[in-house]
C-alpha cells in the first residue's frame, strides 16, 4: 500500500531583544553560569514579571511577516510543571489567546509552490539549562537562559515530506533573520523544532495517530528523524501493529528515536491566566506602525532579483534563503555592475567553499566589496577566469583583497605581445608534432598548443592574445 | 503615658517639637517587646540593634531637616511575607525558615525612604493561609485582649503587635480578610486598599489576584498617614494602578451628613453572633444619628463568595507555591532517591497541613478535566460579584457590614474544621474578590470584652470616602480609647 506522511511543526525561536522577557537582565547567549540572571528570572519569591514591550513588537513583526492576523486582545497564561531548569515551577506562556493566528508561509520544493498554514504564534519564556557536573555526582542549574523571550510557531499539518518540512524551516529561518527578530542559530538552540508526524494510506481523509519528536538540533537531524519516523510508523502498521500517540526523543548519533517515559509526557499543565500581568491590548495603529517598518521579505527580494537582475528563479531563491547571503549579494552588486557574475560566484565557488569548509555565510572572511573587485579584475582583463578562481580561494584563506593578492603573487595577465610571442615560438619548437598536425588540417591541435602556452605562463597570459599569436605564427 | 502607647501622629508631633528622639521611641517599643513577647509571641524576627542604629541615623536627618515625613523615626514592623533585604523572610514556614531575600519589597523601600524604623518581622499563618496564626511553623501568637484567644489571621502578629504596643503600626497583607479579621479581633484599625493601590513587588504571593498590602494602625488618622507613604504606581508590579493618589489625610473630616450607606442584608441575621449583631446595629445607629443615609441593600451573589474564593485563591496559591521545590533556596529534604523523590519529600516536610490542603484543592481546580467546572465558572461568578458591587456603588458611597461573624475564638477551635475556618472569612472575602478597598474600625466589645469590628467597603480607589466615614465614626465613639490590659 502507498502511504502519505503528514507533518506539522512546532518551532521555537529565541528573540534577539536586548533584555529578557520579564526582567531587565541581558539577553545574550553564553556567559558564565548564573551571571545573566536576577531574583526575577531565577524564581525568587515576591518578585513579579514585567512584560518587555519589545517582545510584543517582535512577535507582531513575525506574525505580519508570516501573514497572520494579530490579536487585538492577547494575554499570558501560566503553564505549571516541575523541573529544576524552570525556577518558578511555571512557565509564563500563552494558551488561550495567542498573539498571532491564521498565517501562512509559501515554500518552494523543486519549483512547486505550496502554502504551509500557520495555526498560531505565541510568546513565552525559555527555561534555564541543567549542567551535569564534572565534579562529583550532582546536577547544576544555570539560569542564564531562563527568561529568554521565545516565540513558538505552530503550523497546521500541511507538510507531506521531509523536503517540505526542511523547505518550511529554511524559509521560516530566512524570514526571521530578514525581519531581524532572531538569529536562528540551531547550534546555539535559538531555533528548535518539534515534529508532529503521522502516516495514512494515500487517499484517506482521516489523519493517522501522530507522534511528537523532540531534540532535533539541525536541519539534517530533522530530515533524518522524519524519514526514520515515517518508515517506523509504516512498518508498524504493515506488520499489524499500532502507532501510539506519544512523545519520542531523537538520538542523532544512533539515528533512531525512542518513546519517552510515560512520566515525561501527557502532563497536565494546569494552564490559567497569568494573574501578575494584565492583558495586552494591541491597537490597529500599533500594528500598522510595525507593518510599515517591516523590511523587504525574502519572497519580495527574490522577485526583485528576477526582475531587476534577470537572475534565474532558482538562483534568486537560493540567494534569498539567507539574510547574510542575500545582503552579501546586494552589497557586491552595489560595487559591481555585473549582477549576473556576482550571483554566479556566490552560487558556484562561494557556496562550494563554505560547504567544503563547513562554514556559515556569517563566517565569510572578506567583505562583499572584495567580490566586486575580483569580478572587475576579470572584466577588465587583468586576470583570467582561472586565475580568479585561485585568487578567490586565497581571499578565503587570507581575507586580503583581490588586488593585493594579484599584485603580491604577480598574477596579472601578461599582455606583452613580444613576451608571449617568445613563449609561443618556444612551445611550437617543443611540440613539432602538434604543429605538423595543425598544418595538416587538424585544427584541434590549436587547443593543445594554447593550453601549453597557458601552462608555460602559469595561466597568466591573455588567452585571446595567445590564440591570435599562435594562429599568426602557425600560418607563417 | 508611655511612648509605645502613642499614635504615629502624636509621636511625630513630639519628634518635630524635639520633645523626644527617635531612639527614645524605638527604645520604648523595644522594651515593650522584651516585656510582652514571651506572653504574646508577635514576632518571628526582631532586629533591635538595626532598629536603634536606624533610629539614630533617622534622628540626624530629622534634625538637619532632610526628613519631614510623619513616619520618620516611628518604629514599626511588617508581616513576615514582605521581603526585607538581608533580614529573614520566612512566611512562617519551615520551607523558608532560612531565606534572606537579597531585595526589599517596594513598600519597605518606601517606608525606609520615609524614615520608618523597622523593628522586625511579624508572625502569621504559614504562607498567609489560615485565620488564627495557628498554622505558623514557629509559634502561636496570643490575642492581647485575652491570651486564651487567637489574634486572628493570617496577619495575627501584625494586629497583636499594634494592639499591645509592640509596634506603633504594622504592615500586613490581605488575601481574603487576612488583615481585617485580625485587626478586628485585636481592636485596631486595618485597611485593605484597592487592588493595585499598593505595589505587591516583594510580597511573597499567596493568591496574586487577591493579595494586597495594607496598614494596621491604632486609629484612622495613622491609617491615612501610612497609606500616603505606601500607595502609588510601581513599574515593578504591572498590576499596580497608574493613578494619582490624593493626600489621604485630606479625608480626615468629621462629617458623614448625606453620605449614602448601604447595609448588606445578606450578612445580617443567622450568620452573625448575637453580640456582634448588636454592636453592628448600634454602629449603624451612630452613623444614622450623624446624618448618614443608611438603607438595606441586597447583594445576592455574595452568597457565592466562599466557593469563588476557595477555587480561585487556592488555584493561584497552588501555582505560586510551586517554586518551593528545594532546588534553589529554602528547605530541602535531607535524603532522597532521585529528583522526584526530592520534590516529594521537600514539599511534604517543608509545608504544613493547611498549605498542603490548599495546594491540593487548587491543583485539582486547575486540572484539565475540572477547569471548566470549577476555575472557569468561578471566574464568571467573580465577574458577577464585581458587577453587583459596581451597580451598588452607583447608588451608595459605602457598603457596611461587620468584619467578622464572631469575635476572637479559642485556640484549636478552627484548625480541625477547615470549612468552618474558611466560612469564618465570608464577610471579608468579597472585597478581595472584587478588588475593593475595605476598612475595619473597632465598634464595640462582646460580653467577654473581646473587640468587634465594623467593616466599610467602597468603590475602587474610594479610600478617601472610607477614611472619612471611618474617621467620623471613630471621633464620635470611644472604642479607640480602649486598650487591652497587659501587665
Ligand atoms: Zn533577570
Amino acid at each position: 500500500m502507498d502511504y502519505e506522511v503528514v507533518i506539522g511543526l512546532e518551532v521555537h525561536a529565541e528573540l534577539s531583544t536586548n533584555s529578557k522577557i520579564f526582567c531587565s537582565c541581558i539577553n545574550e547567549f553564553g556567559g558564565d553560569p548564573n551571571t545573566h540572571c536576577c531574583p526575577g528570572c531565577s524564581g525568587m519569591p515576591g518578585v513579579l514579571p514585567v512584560m518587555n514591550k519589545s517582545v510584543i513588537e517582535y512577535a507582531i513583526k513575525a506574525g505580519l511577516a508570516m501573514n497572520c492576523t494579530i490579536s487585538k486582545f492577547t494575554r499570558m497564561d501560566r503553564k505549571n510543571y516541575f523541573y529544576p531548569d524552570l525556577p518558578g515551577a511555571y512557565q509564563i506562556s500563552q494558551h488561550k489567546y495567542p498573539i498571532c493566528r491564521n498565517g501562512y508561509i509559501e515554500i518552494d520544493v523543486n519549483g512547486k509552490k505550496k502554502p504551509i498554514r500557520i495555526h498560531h504564534i505565541h510568546m513565552e519564556e525559555d527555561a534555564g539549562k541543567l549542567i551535569h557536573s564534572d565534579y562529583g555526582t550532582g546536577t547544576l542549574v544555570d539560569y542564564n537562559r531562563a527568561g529568554t523571550p521565545l516565540i513558538e510557531i505552530v503550523t497546521e499539518p500541511d507538510m507531506r515530506s521531509a523536503e517540505e518540512a526542511r523547505a518550511f524551516l529554511e524559509k521560516l529561518k530566512a524570514i526571521l533573520q530578514f525581519i531581524d527578530v532572531s538569529d536562528c542559530k540551531m547550534q546555539e538552540g535559538s531555533l528548535r523544532a518539534d515534529v508532529n508526524l503521522s502516516v495514512r494510506p494515500k487517499g484517506q481523509e482521516e489523519f493517522g495517530v501522530r507522534t511528537e519528536m523532540k531534540n532535533l538540533n539541525s536541519f539534517k537531524a530533522i530530515v533524518r528523524a522524519i524519514e526514520y519516523e515515517a518508515k517506523r510508523q509504516i512498518e508498524e502498521i504493515e506488520s499489524g501493529g499500532v502507532v501510539y500517540r506519544e512523545t519520542r526523543r531523537w538520538d542523532d548519533n544512533k539515528g533512531i528515536s525512542y518513546a519517552m517515559r510515560d512520566k515525561e509526557q501527557a502532563e497536565d499543565y494546569r494552564y490559567f491566566p497569568e494573574p501578575d500581568l494584565p492583558p495586552i491590548i494591541i491597537d490597529s495603529e500599533w500594528i500598522e506602525r510595525i507593518r510599515s517598518s517591516l523590511p523587504e521579505l525574502p519572497d519580495a527580494r527574490k522577485e526583485r532579483y528576477v526582475r531587476e537582475f534577470s537572475l534565474p528563479e532558482y538562483d534568486a531563491n537560493i540567494l534569498t534563503s539567507s539574510k547574510v547571503l542575500s545582503d552579501f549579494f546586494e552589497k557586491a552588486v552595489q560595487h559591481s555592475n555585473n549582477a549576473k557574475a556576482v550571483s554566479n560566484w556566490i552560487m558556484g565557488d562561494l557556496l562550494r567553499i563554505l560547504k567544503e569548509r563547513e562554514m556559515e555565510a556569517e563566517e565569510i572572511p572578506f567583505p562583499a566589496e572584495h567580490l566586486a573587485s575580483l569580478i572587475s579584475l576579470i572584466d577588465k582583463g587583468i586576470i583570467s577566469g582561472s586565475i580568479a578562481k585561485k585568487v578567490f580561494v586565497k581571499m578565503f584563506d587570507t581575507g586580503k583583497d583581490p588586488e593585493t593578492i594579484v599584485k603580491e603573487e604577480g598574477l596579472q595577465v601578461v599582455a606583452d605581445e613580444n613576451a608571449i610571442r617568445k613563449i609561443v615560438l618556444e612551445v611550437m619548437e617543443n611540440n613539432p608534432g602538434s604543429v605538423a598536425d595543425y598544418k595538416g588540417g587538424k585544427t584541434k591541435a590549436l587547443g593543445f598548443l594554447v593550453g601549453q602556452v597557458m601552462k608555460a605562463t602559469k595561466g597568466k597570459a591573455d588567452p585571446k592574445l595567445v590564440n591570435k599569436l599562435l594562429i599568426e605564427e602557425l600560418s607563417k | 503615658m508611655e511612648l509605645y502607647e502613642l499614635t504615629i501622629k502624636q509621636l511625630s508631633d513630639m519628634l518635630k517639637k524635639k520633645q523626644i528622639s527617635a531612639v527614645e521611641v524605638t527604645r520604648s517599643v523595644l522594651d515593650r517587646i522584651d516585656k510582652l513577647e514571651p506572653a504574646l509571641g508577635c514576632y518571628i524576627t526582631i532586629v533591635a540593634e538595626k532598629a536603634l542604629q536606624d533610629a539614630e541615623n533617622v534622628q540626624k536627618d530629622i534634625d538637619n531637616g532632610t526628613l519631614r515625613s510623619p513616619l520618620a523615626g516611628i518604629p514599626m514592623a511588617v508581616k513576615d511575607n514582605i521581603c526585607t533585604e538581608g533580614i529573614p523572610t520566612t512566611c512562617a514556614s519551615k520551607m523558608l525558615s532560612n531565606f534572606k531575600p537579597p531585595y526589599n519589597a517596594t513598600v519597605i523601600r518606601k517606608l525606609y525612604d520615609n524614615g520608618a524604623i523597622l523593628l522586625g518581622k511579624l508572625n502569621m499563618d504559614e504562607f498567609a493561609m489560615g485565620s488564627s496564626t495557628e498554622t505558623s511553623y514557629f509559634k502561636k501568637t496570643r490575642n492581647p485582649w485575652n491570651v486564651e484567644r487567637v489574634p486572628g489571621g493570617s496577619s495575627g502578629g501584625s494586629a497583636a503587635a499594634v494592639a499591645s504596643g509592640e509596634a506603633i503600626y504594622s504592615l500586613a497583607s490581605d488575601t481574603g480578610g487576612s488583615l481585617r479579621q485580625p485587626a478586628s479581633f485585636c481592636g485596631v484599625v486595618g485597611l485593605k486598599p484597592t487592588y493595585g493601590s499598593v505595589s505587591r513587588y516583594g510580597l511573597i504571593a499567596c493568591a496574586s489576584s487577591f493579595d494586597q498590602i495594607g496598614p494596621i494602625t491604632k486609629d484612622v488618622t495613622d491609617c491615612a498617614l501610612v497609606l500616603n507613604a505606601i500607595t502609588g504606581r510601581d513599574e515593578k508590579d504591572s498590576t499596580s494602578a497608574n493613578i494619582e493618589h490624593p493626600d489621604y489625610t485630606k479625608f480626615l473630616i468629621n462629617d458623614v451628613k448625606g453620605l449614602k450607606i448601604g447595609i448588606a442584608s445578606e450578612f445580617i441575621g443567622d450568620l452573625l453572633d448575637k453580640e456582634v449583631q448588636k454592636a453592628f446595629i448600634d454602629a449603624v445607629d451612630v452613623l444614622k444619628k450623624l446624618g448618614a443615609e443608611c438603607e438595606e441593600i441586597s447583594l445576592p451573589s455574595l452568597k457565592n463568595a466562599l466557593p469563588v474564593y476557595c477555587i480561585l485563591a487556592f488555584a493561584e496559591a497552588s501555582s505560586n507555591l510551586g517554586r518551593y521545590d528545594g532546588v534553589k533556596y529554602g528547605y530541602r529534604a535531607k535524603e532522597y532517591k532521585d529528583l522526584e523523590d526530592m520534590y516529594r519529600r521537600t514539599r511534604s516536610e517543608g509545608f504544613g497541613p493547611e498549605v498542603k490542603r490548599r495546594i491540593l484543592l487548587g491543583t485539582y481546580a486547575l486540572s484539565a478535566e475540572q477547569y471548566d467546572k470549577y476555575y472557569k465558572k468561578a471566574l464568571q461568578v467573580r465577574r458577577m460579584i464585581c458587577d453587583e458591587f459596581n451597580d451598588a456603588f452607583k447608588k451608595y458611597d459605602i457598603i457596611l457590614y461587620p468584619t467578622t461573624p464572631d469575635t476572637a475564638f479559642k485556640f484549636g477551635t478552627m484548625t480541625k474544621e477547615p470549612m468552618q475556618m474558611y466560612k469564618h472569612d465570608i464577610l471579608t472575602m468579597p472585597a478581595n474578590i472584587a478588588g475593593l478597598p475595605a476598612i475595619t474600625v473597632p465598634c464595640g466589645f462582646d460580653s467577654n470584652n473581646l473587640p468587634v469590628g465594623l467593616q466599610m467597603l467602597s468603590k475602587p480607589f474610594g479610600e478617601g470616602k472610607l477614611l472619612q466615614a471611618a474617621y467620623t465614626f471613630e471621633q464620635n465613639t470611644e472604642f479607640r480609647n480602649s486598650r487591652p490590659c497587659l501587665s
